[in-house]
């Protein structure tokens, strides 16, 4: 496996801190640790290629050089980071009027990129670099009758990736199954959450995440398992609103698949950033620890 | 109920329009749309769109400039790709949004207290400035100015739940390199 460097993006340094307290350790249980990519810039994410696409690439562009400096390629685990930042590298390695430009403007200000560095999620990694048997040889307690929704929304399988299917992906459910986990049949498993739509048209998020929610339940998951730190958010925050709004229990924990695998890894669970959900994680914890040792 | 006609003849219709959103947008088979309605039915945002995707990608084709920068559709795209993967015609869709966005922009006739373009023109300027988003000053400057102060009251509950979960940072975050962040951005608009 070449080596990766990690670049955490705003949210995991933000709101989605458990995520990164999650996926830290459990990439070191695995045998390869992974660092921050030194002094990265956020990726812009939707917002910058709304208001200008050149400047947008070009900010990419300064975290590809910062990586490829060092000879690594980017594991970003937010889907928003994961597409922006490979849509970048599409544009800055093709022969076009843009790209000259964009690279000219890069070297000019003392970050040169030569288009050598390959972005990758760390589902991706985990699946394609790693592999399942190595994850299964690390498994200490199954995750027993845990169900699991496997959600994976919308940037990650789309559309510059073809590393699982666009819209019924099932990387994320095997890796479920591995650690000894339920993966329910979920077909809202990459329906958009609505991204920034939660904090700007507060109406159509909500019931944006009602729909996905419902359908959760409806599965009888226990648990909603996801991968990038806004559809975590997304997902969480209306819930107690949507009772009152939409007269329907959905209430159901989100959390990381990286929060689950430590678990079964058999990593302590206090460190593996639990204590940051909102939703009451107490009714889920007898399901979470009723695994037998493998 | 007064029923109006709209009509538009061919000498009002804008023929430069379609090339013009083909460049900005990278999406040069824009004119091979048929039509077929795939990405307004695969849209999840199509119930609260003035016009769906599909007839946004119609009034690129003819020449109905005003009609497709001035809608709340190309806001309400949140870049899922959903249109985009399933297009028969392989048109880049989300790519035309996010081109007609920056149109929009450019010539203003966007709604500038809309919260939509709001939080991306403010994202953008704490990138551009500081090299780094930080989520509480993005809310804060959003609130600020889509002037919806009782919107910020009504986040407090939400707000409190992220303190008291260790969520939310008062810092406001910033790389080493500001210089050649900046730089970067100068050297680009030069050459443009």
């Amino acid at each position: 496996m070449r080596d990766y460097v990690y670049y955490p993006g705003c949210s995991l340094k933000g709101n989605s801190k458990h995520y990164e307290e999650s996926i830290l350790p459990v990439f070191k249980e695995l045998g390869f640790p992974l660092e921050e990519l030194e002094d990265w810039n956020c990726c812009g994410a939707t917002a910058y290629f709304s208001i200008d696409d050149l400047m947008a690439t070009a900010i990419c562009g300064r975290n590809l050089s910062l990586a490829e400096k060092r000879q690594r390629n980017i594991m970003a685990p937010c889907a928003g980071c994961y597409l922006t930042l490979k849509k970048a590298n599409k544009v800055l390695r093709e022969n076009s009027e843009k790209a000259r430009k964009i690279n000219q403007a890069l070297e000019k200000a003392g970050c040169p990129y030569h288009g050598g560095i390959e972005v990758k999620h760390p589902l991706e990694v985990l699946i394609e670099d790693i592999g399942l048997d190595l994850i299964k040889d690390k498994v200490r307690y199954k995750l027993k009758g845990l169900k699991v929704a496997c959600y994976y929304g919308c940037q990650l399988v789309r559309p510059f990736t073809d590393f699982d299917d666009p819209d019924y992906p099932t990387s994320l459910d095997q890796l479920m199954e591995t650690i000894g986990a339920q993966p329910v049949p979920y077909s809202a498993k990459t329906r958009c959450c609505g991204g920034s739509l939660t904090g700007t048209i507060e109406e159509v998020g909500k019931r944006l995440n009602f729909i996905l929610l419902k359908e959760a339940k409806r599965r009888g998951a226990d648990v909603i398992v996801t991968l990038c730190p806004l559809c975590q958010f997304n997902l969480e925050i209306f819930q107690d609103k949507m009772a009152k709004d939409y007269g329907e229990d959905v209430t159901m924990p989100i959390l990381y698949f990286s929060q689950l695998m430590g678990l079964a890894f058999g990593l302590a669970k206090e460190d593996l950033g639990f204590n940051r959900s909102i939703i009451d994680l107490k009714p889920l914890w007898p399901k979470l620890t009723n695994g037998g040792i493998v | 109920m007064d029923i109006h006609r709209q009509v538009k003849y061919e000498e009002e219709l804008d023929k430069t329009f379609l090339e013009e959103i083909k460049v900005l947008s990278g999406a040069e088979d824009l004119d091979r749309c048929i039509q077929c309605g795939t990405c307004s039915s695969s849209c999840p945002m199509s119930i609260y769109m003035d016009s769906p995707p599909r007839k946004i990608i119609a009034q690129v084709k003819n020449g109905f400039k005003e009609e497709a920068l001035r809608s709340f559709t190309i806001w309400l795209c949140s870049s899922c790709y959903t249109c985009q993967v399933r297009c028969p015609a392989k048109i880049e869709i989300t790519e035309v949004m996010y081109a007609l966005k920056r149109k929009a922009i450019e010539e203003k006739v966007y709604p500038q207290k809309f919260p939509i373009p709001v939080l991306d023109k403010e994202m953008t300027n704490l990138i551009k400035n500081y090299g780094r988003n930080s989520e509480l000053w993005l809310i804060l400057r959003l609130y600020l100015k889509s002037r919806n102060p009782i919107g910020l009251l009504k986040m407090a509950p939400l707000g409190l739940k992220l303190m008291k979960t260790g969520r939310m940072s008062l810092k406001r975050e910033a790389i080493k390199e500001r210089k050649q962040l900046k730089d970067l951005l100068k050297f680009l608009k030069e050459a443009t």
